[in-house]
């Protein structure tokens, strides 16, 4: 099958390379650039395993060709954190016990970056309404709407610190 | 104690040991996405696995025709039977003693089963090849009711075992039966059921279901033909299982075989089974010479990789007028599918199913099961839960409320009048087993009490009276479940899995420093072993748990284990942990006594150091032993501060719990709003509060998956109806309910630290408070016992058969 060339940055990082027309994004990120931090758990883009930040909008990376990904601006689970250390979502998943086998934990994380500039303050409904399109089997999601609610005051008060 | 001594309390603290919530160390990697799962593995000319599957549920294969797919560029190879045969791996032995195709020979048997192997050089390139493997079928008569099955006139499903009486578990008698299990004393109890005041019979079915953990089954298989040695990295729940299994049926000495399980993406007992495409993977990277990965989508995994439950349930219970229960009459049709691939101790073809006695003194009991081949996904395994256990629960809890309405009872005062006491511990039930430890009136007097249930059960009648004089259209059910869990399998006298023997070990290395690391025959599939296991040998041994390494899960350096499943880590592998700590200990006082010259006897323990009795200023810390051991030369003493301990237990250990569900159901849409959810759980001793309260989320959780809507249905032509997570219910943050957890704690006494394990009762005690919820809602109008899973549908059904919309 014919390949396209495919320009896409991710994690800050440029990135050129050929793709077949049907090849998806996951695919490209995870087994071509070895971003292995967003996973696959289904075939029908319910489960958000895949999520990535892609130009501002969290997508499902599962259901993204890497051709329509062309020219895009790409963010994973690995890009999160700065040269300071983990981003405040890392650090309260494990405060407040998010995770558990770890899966679903990237996709969750990336989502939630994504949730708390939709809504930087949002009430615990919001939270769960805003995390549905990623599914956990482990945590019952109660630590992990804890842990991005104590991330969005975290990161509310320290934006209030600054000015 | 001298003054540089920081006080008991500090010291035990900065251990971080025994009850400390403590977090997890497993968090750093799997936050920054450098967890290590199967499908992250990429290897230098790594082939990819593919299966063309039967779309029929029973059809006889007519021939395979894998000319166009070979004819693409990038496909090296298409497994068939006929391939493997010469291997005698075109069936492989499942873990119930049963044998399963690994590819087809000469039929199929269920919708899914695999049927051809294809290996490419790259996954897109082995789903093509895949559909241009053509294969004729030609469609046979297909039985998915377990109870036709059992018809004369029922099609023949395993040919293979035609006339062939005499199955694993005793006769068969008929050729779709697999086998009976009968427990506890019939006459007696047909006796009781018939000359009762009150008996109460019901039905209960618990529907087939499927684990599906959020990462799918999968492998990397690589045979290194220069040194002869095998490696498969794989989705195993108890990798030396594996490595052994594999042994005795490829021929591969069991030390050139290395099982590695990397991170696992949860398990729930999905990944406890082995399946063809791990046979497949390995037989592709013998012949192709290089590293085959096999990885099943969601489709793949929820067709073919291990269902769950599938009992119909028949029961009897019989009480005194006044509400004594006395005895249980229990009759079990278990719909296995194709072919036999439970994962039970060999004993138990029916698991644990015997402690469907639950949380009462019942003094008479009987319970058969009779095992069913169905044109249906092989498998049984216990999702989340030990064997067959959540079947048991769900059964007495579900035979309870109806013999509450039969007597019109209150159900909770019913179950107090009927639980084992206190004082009757160890208790032997009517049904064989020794419970180790309970005080169940306590947990269920706090329980009631927190939620108010004298205050639920007004508000619930208010409500009914407002119902009825049309104020409104929900209605209130409370939920009410005491249940008692039987995990840790388990004693090796009575529990083995093809032979070998549940037991499970730890062995410990303290380093120079004063450091360790510590492995385990367990494999963490999210438990946080890494964190817990790290805890026990902190309390044990007073060496920091943040300088201990848990490594598991790789058979070339874990001591030989079972695995984990059947919450059966804690329990026996925890035991482990705790007995070389002490083995460690053993020794490090020798060194201590020693060092500070005196006698063995004259030293003792304190937190993280021996001190000399009655000098307590004179000491030897752990890490001043742990140095000593490997430089000092000690008379009589050899070199080294190391321990190994493979624990057998006595018994297994009897978690139990009571839940409270409150729900609000609307008559007119069939939705089911959880107002409240009250989860008190006895664990026995509580290594780390933080995790047991995120497992009993997520086992909440998955509770309220498979009551409220999860279920693998299938068509009456053996079709998956529910075959992706479109269909397939898994709960979102948005449905799922915030959760309040409570505890008491009775600890086990035969475990040595009196741990119990609790990764799996909150599924157990969750499925029938959320189900008895349901019916309690409409309790007063008539409903006696009605099938899950509740979705809004069959509710609405409910209300629409009560004629409740008019």
């Amino acid at each position: 099958m014919s390949k396209m060339q495919i320009n896409i940055t991710v994690n800050g990082k440029k990135q050129e390379l050929l793709a077949e027309p049907r090849e998806l994004l996951i695919h490209v990120l995870r087994e071509r650039l070895g971003v292995t931090g967003p996973h696959v758990g289904c075939d029908t883009s319910h489960c958000g395993a895949c999520t990535v930040d892609m130009d501002g909008k969290s997508v499902k990376a599962c259901t993204v060709f890497a051709a329509q990904a062309n020219g895009a601006d790409i963010t994973t689970i690995e890009g999160l954190g700065g040269p300071d250390g983990l981003h405040v979502l890392q650090q309260m998943f494990k405060e407040h016990h998010g995770l558990q086998c770890g899966f679903c934990t990237p996709g969750m994380i990336t989502r939630a970056y994504r949730l708390l500039q939709e809504i930087p303050n949002p009430s615990e409904e919001e939270v769960r309404f805003g995390m549905a399109g990623n599914l956990c089997r482990c945590t019952g999601y109660q630590n992990i709407v804890k842990a991005i609610l104590a991330a969005a005051a975290e990161l509310n008060a320290a934006k209030e610190a600054a000015q | 104690m001298n003054e540089m001594t920081p006080p008991k309390t500090e010291r035990a603290a900065a251990l971080k040991g025994l009850g400390s919530a403590r977090k997890r160390v497993e968090d750093a990697r799997f936050t920054q996405g450098k967890g290590n799962y199967v499908d992250d593995l990429k290897m230098p000319g790594m082939l990819f696995g593919d299966f063309v599957r039967s779309p029929y549920a029973h059809a006889r294969i007519k021939s395979i025709n894998a000319d166009k797919a070979k004819a693409i560029p990038g496909v090296v190879a298409v497994l068939t039977a006929d391939d493997l045969r010469p291997l005698n791996l075109h069936w492989m032995p499942t873990l119930a003693g049963d044998k399963q195709m690994v590819l087809a020979d000469g039929k199929v048997l269920f919708q899914g089963q695999e049927v051809a192997f294809v290996v490419a050089e790259d996954r897109y390139v082995a789903a093509d090849a895949v559909e241009l493997v053509e294969v004729d079928y030609e469609e046979l008569p297909v039985v998915v009711d377990p109870f036709k099955a059992q018809a004369s006139d029922a099609p023949v499903l395993r040919e293979d075992l035609e006339g062939n009486m005499e199955g694993a578990h005793g006769p068969r008698r008929h050729h779709n039966h697999i086998f009976t299990w009968e427990q506890g004393d019939k006459d007696a109890t047909e006796a009781v059921v018939g000359s009762a005041d009150v008996v109460a019979e019901e039905m209960v079915y618990y529907h087939r279901t499927h684990p599906c953990p959020l990462e799918t089954c999968g492998c990397v298989a690589s045979m290194d033909k220069v040194n002869g040695k095998l490696t498969v990295w794989g989705t195993f729940q108890a990798p030396h299982a594996v490595r052994t299994v594999a042994s005795l049926i490829s021929g591969i000495a069991e030390h050139n075989i290395r099982i590695i399980s990397p991170d696992i993406g949860g398990g729930f007992g999905n990944k406890v089974g082995v399946y063809p495409g791990y046979i497949c993977s390995i037989v592709a990277s013998i012949v192709t010479g290089v590293p085959v990965k096999w990885v099943e989508d969601r489709m793949e995994n929820l067709m073919a990789t291990a269902f769950a439950r599938d009992y119909w349930m028949q029961g009897k219970i019989a009480a005194t007028k006044d509400g004594r229960i006395t005895g249980l009459w229990c009759h079990v049709t278990a719909d296995h599918g194709a072919f036999d691939a439970c994962a039970d101790p060999t004993k138990f073809p029916a698991g644990f199913f015997n402690i469907c006695t639950g949380s009462y003194d019942i003094p008479t009991a009987y319970l058969a099961v009779d095992g069913v081949y169905t044109n249906k996904a092989p498998g049984g395994v216990a999702y989340r839960c030990s064997f067959r256990v959540t079947e048991a629960a769900y059964f007495i809890e579900r035979m309870i409320e109806i013999l509450a309405l039969k007597l019109d009872m209150d159900p909770a005062e019913l179950r107090a009048k009927n639980f084992i006491r206190k004082e009757q511990f160890p208790y032997q039930s009517a049904l064989g087993w020794e419970y180790d430890s309970g005080d169940y009136q306590t947990a269920w007097d706090k329980a009631l009490k927190a939620v108010d249930y004298e205050g639920l059960r007004r508000e619930q009648a208010e409500r009914v009276d407002a119902f009825k004089r049309g104020e409104t259209r929900k209605l209130i059910g409370i939920g009410l479940t005491h249940f008692t869990e039987i995990v840790g399998a388990g004693p090796v006298k009575n529990c083995d899995i093809l032979g070998l023997g549940m037991f499970d070990s730890c062995e410990i290395r303290i380093h120079p420093t004063g450091s360790a690391i510590a492995r385990l025959g367990t494999i963490s599939q999210g438990q946080g072993h890494a964190t817990t296991f790290a805890q026990i040998l902190a309390s044990e041994i007073g060496i920091p748990a943040d300088d201990i390494t848990v490594e598991e899960g790789d058979t070339d350096t874990a001591p030989y284990g079972l695995g984990t499943y059947g919450s059966r880590s804690t329990p026996v592998a925890g035991a482990a942990t705790a007995m070389a700590g002490r083995k460690i200990r053993a020794k490090a006082q020798m060194i201590a006594a020693y060092l500070l010259e005196v006698h063995d006897d004259d030293v003792e323990w304190d937190v993280d150091r021996f001190v000399v009795k009655g000098a307590p200023q004179r000491f030897k810390t752990m890490k001043e032993i742990a140095f000593a051991s490997y430089n000092q030369a000690i008379p009589g003493v050899e070199p080294g501060l190391e321990a190994v301990s493979y624990y057998d237990p006595p018994n297994m250990t009897y978690p139990f719990g009571a839940y409270v569900c409150v729900m609000e159901v609307d008559v007119d849409t069939g939705e089911a709003d959880i107002r409240k959810f009250y989860a008190l759980d006895d664990c026995g001793t509580r290594i780390n509060p933080m995790i047991i309260e995120g497992q009993v989320h997520g086992g909440l959780t998955e509770a309220l998956a498979i009551a409220m809507g999860q279920e693998i249905a299938y068509d009456e032509l053996g079709n998956v109806k529910t075959g992706t997570l479109m269909d397939f219910f898994v709960p979102t943050s948005w449905e799922t309910p915030y959760y309040t957890t409570d505890h008491t704690v009775t600890p086990s006494p035969h475990h040595p630290i009196g741990a119990k394990g609790v990764g799996e009762s909150p599924n157990v005690g969750g499925v029938p408070a959320f189900s008895n919820a349901v019916h309690d809602a409409f309790r007063t109008f008539g409903l006696t016992h009605t099938h899950m899973p509740h979705d809004h549908w069959r509710i609405w059904k409910i209300a629409h058969d009560l004629g409740l919309h008019g």
